[in-house]
């Protein structure tokens, strides 16, 4: 990988590889509200789940990871 | 036991108080760190330049017996965790002192999430979770001290924690089930004619979990520090105007020490469902 247009490449696939990082954030919202959701109608059920929710939350992170590992790679790696 | 308890409560308006002071003094240290580095290097900040691993002393080769500043702050996390625990366990009074009721608060919080989540016949394990739990608790909290070296941000340091319970757990489910441990992949709830697609699909997921389970605690904590030396350069470069970013800093740093601790909680609750998943494989 050598010249300026490889290079521009591999920042503008970074900057697209954050992209994955929002989504995954989406996710994560959507696990925690839903689990709040959940907890206001049943609060006295919410405490046993909490470990659920942070499996569920961990699941979610887990495929942003993968978009934030390709953006590593492309900027250090490649 | 009842004055007890109002002293408690007396003092944890001021204990909030103090530990937001700490914080703050915290943030300013990190931005006054930078400024150092500011008059001495130019304006080239980089914020990854502290998670370059460099010799304790001399600046030879790094081999695999050099002392580095990783070595180090990993040696002292496991110096301050056996201290709290020292600590905690050498007086067993009935009423417990800070430091007894902190080690007593932590050996029950992983304790009573290994029986939830794995099940009791996983608290033979209960030793190797716990050690792994406040390993990387107190590594990420050293991390948060100005001026110091955060180990778990580095993949590398992740990276063999992950791939120990990743060879743990798969001993462990072959140990104890034989080659029904293979049954974790075939999913006998679907219908038969999804299974061999979904027993492809399970047996990729198995083997990206040690990838995911050390990527998310090295990419949380290192984007978490970068992020706070990205906001203490904008202090350093913006003179009186740096009271803005420096408060920034202050409430990236009180999120940072939650996610230090979050951190911590969900890679040892994922090793539960892990060896949950190798002592009980059938789906």
């Amino acid at each position: 990988m050598e010249g300026d247009i490889a290079q521009m490449g591999q920042f503008i696939g970074a900057g697209l590889a954050a992209i994955g990082s929002g989504a995954a954030a989406i996710g994560v919202g959507h696990v925690a509200g839903n689990f709040l959701a959940g907890a206001l109608r049943n609060p006295s059920a919410a405490a046993g789940q909490t470990a659920t929710l942070f499996i569920g939350i961990a699941f979610a992170e887990a495929l942003g990871i993968f978009a934030f590992l390709v953006a590593l790679l492309l900027m250090f790696a490649v | 036991m009842a004055t007890e308890s109002t002293n408690t409560q007396g003092k944890s308006g001021s204990g909030r108080v103090v530990f937001f002071v700490l914080i703050a003094i915290a943030a300013v240290l990190f931005v006054l760190g930078l400024v150092d580095e500011y008059t001495m290097d130019g304006p080239n900040i980089h914020p990854m330049d502290q998670f370059i691993v460099s010799p304790l002393f001399g600046d030879g080769p790094i081999r695999f017996y050099t002392p580095t500043n990783v070595t180090l702050w990993m040696a002292l996390a496991v110096a301050s965790v056996a201290a709290l625990m020292v600590m905690g366990t050498g007086g067993r009074a009935v009423i417990p002192s800070r430091s007894q009721s902190m080690a007593e608060l932590a050996y029950g919080f992983v304790r009573k999430m290994v029986e939830d989540v794995a099940g009791k016949d996983a608290l033979p394990f209960f030793p190797y979770i716990f050690t792994l739990f406040l390993f990387i608790l107190f590594a990420n909290f050293l991390g948060l001290i100005p001026m110091s070296f955060t180990t778990t941000s580095h993949i590398a340091v992740t990276a063999i924690l992950a791939a120990a319970v990743f060879l743990t757990v798969t001993l462990v489910g072959f140990i104890k089930n034989g080659a029904g441990f293979l049954s974790l992949f075939w999913v006998s709830s679907a219908p038969l004619a999804l299974r061999p697609v979904l027993a492809v699909i399970e047996i990729i997921s198995y083997f990206v979990r040690p990838v995911s389970h050390s990527i998310r605690l090295a990419g949380n904590l290192m984007a978490g520090h970068a992020v706070l030396k990205v906001f203490a350069g904008f202090a350093g470069a913006m003179g009186m105007a740096g009271i803005a970013p420096i408060l920034g800093v202050v409430a990236i740093y009180g999120l940072e020490v939650l996610v230090s601790a979050i951190q911590a909680y969900v890679f040892t609750i994922l090793t539960c469902v892990y060896l949950k998943d190798a002592l009980h494989p059938h789906h």
